[in-house]
């Protein structure tokens, strides 16, 4: 497969395996954050964890946009979706997130409720245009890739003029996130893992640029390198995080040039900016209210709106109490720490954030990694 | 005197509540319709049963519904599924399939030539597997009560003395063989979804599997273990419901996984695992190591079985894991897919 099979190349991993080995200071330890579930999919697919020595250790971010999306969140949308006047929009990966007391979309589906997967924002607007008397909602979510198609069915919608179209916005930040796992108030709780570096998103980072991550670098002292999706991506991203480590640099590096710039997308970025503003904080399932971390729709946009078009109220529910997620997410824990793993919380029934989807650091360690634990206790 | 009926208008005339109701218009439509496409003696007699001699062997006996949506896919149709799913969930025994039963639940509505065209390509098909339909049903429910058309079909086959095949049968160092590539049945139907068309040359794999098996059973005799049709939750699934079964794991080698191009640009494209996806003509067997050179050259040299690899081994293991060597050079696990991937796929 062209475009693909470049970036996945054995002999191309091997070497760089290699290199990353040759250079690592075998004294002391490499803790890397990939903020994004994509990167964690990634390795986990690839088994990048078994090219990678022992003392290199990647800590899976919360950068998966159906993992963080809290119940009550959920639980707003079913009660929408459940008012017969309304048919709720949905991209089909939120239909298995679990909402309070194991609600999903999935079941307020099938009792009834009429909630339609979607593959992009235009099929939304032509269900509204298809349905002139019911109320269509899209369910919208997503780090900074997704909303400028968002924004793009807004625009749509006021150009149809249609009458019977909102948006339930979720749209979630990635720096406020990164910045809350680095000094949240939560940390004294939980205990912290030093931070060595962070692998920037690879989409997210194709609209916002390189320039957002200038503040961690300076701010925190911790290298930044935004790398692509792809496997060879990821090697390279870290043996560049290694060097940056190794010269005591704390630098934004791009790895993903091909698609990267400094500025990001200036159109993407200013239809986002002329429809939506900052919530003063949102909702994280794992890391709880982060500052400045959410999207709603510009006053001006008020009536796309489905927050104030049905007067919903915010729900707010507790995660389970012995869900180690938060702990996760910073990388004070592993997934095999947690209680919860593998024995009430599994990907068919996902009780924290981490076991949402196959990007969440639980779900892709069970999926494609946890033959690793029996391996490492059996060798102790 | 013969009361006058006129006859179905095939080309401009659609399935109505009468065509269910044991009057007349069911007797046309069995007759005009199925039996023309079925033809054979024991239909023609008009029993509500069918009487046939069986040889020696045990017997072999499998059912499934089939609500594929789309009912017309690249490589294939509803019926032309609802045969070889059917026989090949018999000749995955080793055994030889020879009589079916169809059920059709069809909703109001449906149009005579769209029905017409399904039975003639399961009277076809059936022909190519060597089977005979030799009774059937036909129940005809409300427009909304039924997508259009389902199909049920039941087989029975025989299975030659002394061939036993079972998960139980697996043992360590067992070879693991699948006879081509992987995901095309899947990728086909998805590529026609409403909201999902996107242009693929991928055909659907489905065929009958019966007389692939028949060479595989004559080069590897009691030396074949066990013998799957990774259909729904593809290989992955099918694997991990082994490991579960016989008590022991797998050991996978991904570079040697046959998948098309344009079935892993699909999946790439979709976000899927092509283990994950689902087939319609292929098979994977586990099989002695002493036999397993043989059984796959005669997969080899079978038309169905060009692309027949060898993939891995069967290792002990208690936790049941499907390990995999993946082509970037580190290890993971192929677990069963997680909630749905896509329904109504068969």
């Amino acid at each position: 497969m062209k475009y693909a099979d470049e970036f996945r190349d054995k002999a191309i991993a091997l070497g760089l395996a290699k290199t990353i080995e040759a250079e690592t200071d075998p004294g002391r330890p490499y803790r890397f954050m990939e903020f994004c579930g994509g990167h964690t999919h990634a390795i986990s697919r690839y088994g990048l964890e078994d090219l990678l020595p022992k003392n290199v250790r990647m800590i899976h971010g919360p950068g998966c946009p159906v993992c963080v999306l809290p119940a009550g969140r959920i639980d707003m949308a079913i009660r929408l979706a459940e008012r017969p006047d309304v048919i709720l929009c949905v991209y089909g990966d939120l239909m298995r997130v679990p909402g309070s007391q194991g609600a999903s979309l999935l079941k307020a589906k099938a009792r009834g409720a009429d909630i339609r997967m979607v593959y992009s924002t235009i099929d939304a607007v032509r269900i509204a245009e298809e349905n002139a008397g019911r109320e269509i909602v899209f369910f919208a979510i997503g780090f900074e890739t997704t909303t400028p198609p968002t924004a793009v069915m807004i625009r749509l919608a006021e150009k149809k003029q249609l009458e019977n179209f909102s948006v339930f916005c979720n749209h979630v930040l990635t720096p406020p996130a990164m910045q809350n796992i680095l000094e949240s108030p939560d940390i004294r709780k939980i205990g912290r893992i030093e931070i060595d570096g962070f692998v920037g998103p690879a989409h997210v980072s194709t609209i916002i640029g390189t320039a957002p991550y200038e503040f961690f670098a300076e701010e925190f002292g911790k290298p930044v390198v935004i790398a692509g999706f792809e496997p060879l991506d990821m090697m390279q991203a870290i043996l560049m995080l290694v060097r940056q480590v190794n010269e005591n640099r704390h630098e934004v590096e791009n790895q993903y040039s091909r698609a990267v710039t400094c500025g990001g997308n200036l159109r993407a970025k200013e239809e986002v900016s002329d429809i939506f503003e900052l919530r003063a904080q949102f909702e994280w399932r794992g890391l709880g209210q982060v500052p400045y971390s959410g999207l709603k729709l510009k006053r001006t946009y008020a009536k796309y709106d489905a927050e104030v078009r049905f007067g919903m109220s915010e729900l707010r529910v507790d995660d389970n109490p012995a869900c180690e997620c938060g702990a996760i997410l910073r990388g004070v824990k592993k997934p095999v720490d947690c209680k919860l793993f593998g024995t009430v919380c599994t990907p068919e029934t996902p009780m924290g954030s981490c076991m949402v989807s196959s990007e969440g650091a639980c779900a892709a360690h069970w999926t494609y990694g946890r033959f690793r634990d029996h391996q490492q206790r059996r060798a102790s | 005197m013969r009361a006058y009926q006129r006859k179905l208008d095939i080309k401009n005339g659609c399935v109505d509540l009468s065509h269910g109701s044991g009057g007349r218009a069911m007797a046309q439509l069995i007759s005009g319709l199925f039996h023309e496409a079925f033809g054979n003696e024991w239909l023609a007699r008009g029993n509500d049963q069918s009487a046939f001699d069986v040889g020696d062997g045990r017997m072999v006996m499998t059912t499934d519904g089939y609500v594929v949506s789309p009912l017309f896919f690249p490589g294939g149709d509803i019926g032309s599924l609802a045969v070889h799913g059917t026989v090949n969930d018999i000749a995955m025994a080793g055994a030889r399939p020879l009589y079916l039963s169809a059920s059709f639940i069809i909703e109001e509505g449906f149009r005579f030539c769209d029905l017409k065209t399904i039975a003639e390509s399961m009277g076809e098909a059936a022909r190519v597997a060597g089977v005979h339909i030799i009774t059937g049903d036909t129940k005809v429910v409300e427009r909304g009560k039924a997508d259009g058309l389902f199909i049920s079909t039941a087989g029975v086959g025989v299975v030659p003395d002394g061939l036993d095949l079972s998960a139980e049968n697996a043992r360590v160092g067992d070879r693991v063989l699948i006879s081509g590539t992987l995901g095309d049945h899947g990728v086909a139907i998805m590529s026609k979804r409403q909201n999902l068309t996107f242009e693929t040359e991928i055909v659907s794999d489905s065929a009958p599997l019966n007389d692939l098996v028949a060479e595989m059973v004559e080069a590897g005799g009691r030396g074949i273990r066990l013998m799957r049709d990774p259909t729904r939750g593809g290989l992955a699934a099918t694997l991990n419901e082994i490991a579960h079964q016989s008590g022991l794991g797998f050991h996978l080698i991904e570079e040697r996984i046959p998948v098309k191009p344009g079935v892993a640009a699909a999946c790439e494209l979709l976000g899927l695992d092509p283990l994950h996806v689902a087939n319609e003509g292929k098979l994977v067997a586990i099989v002695a190591p002493d036999v397993a050179g043989a059984v796959l050259a005669a997969m080899r040299g079978h038309r169905l079985g060009r692309d027949a690899a060898d993939i891995g081994e069967a290792v002990a293991d208690d936790h049941h894991f499907v390990q995999m060597a993946t082509s970037f050079g580190g290890g993971r696990i192929v677990d069963w897919l997680s909630g749905e991937q896509l329904p109504r796929i068969c």
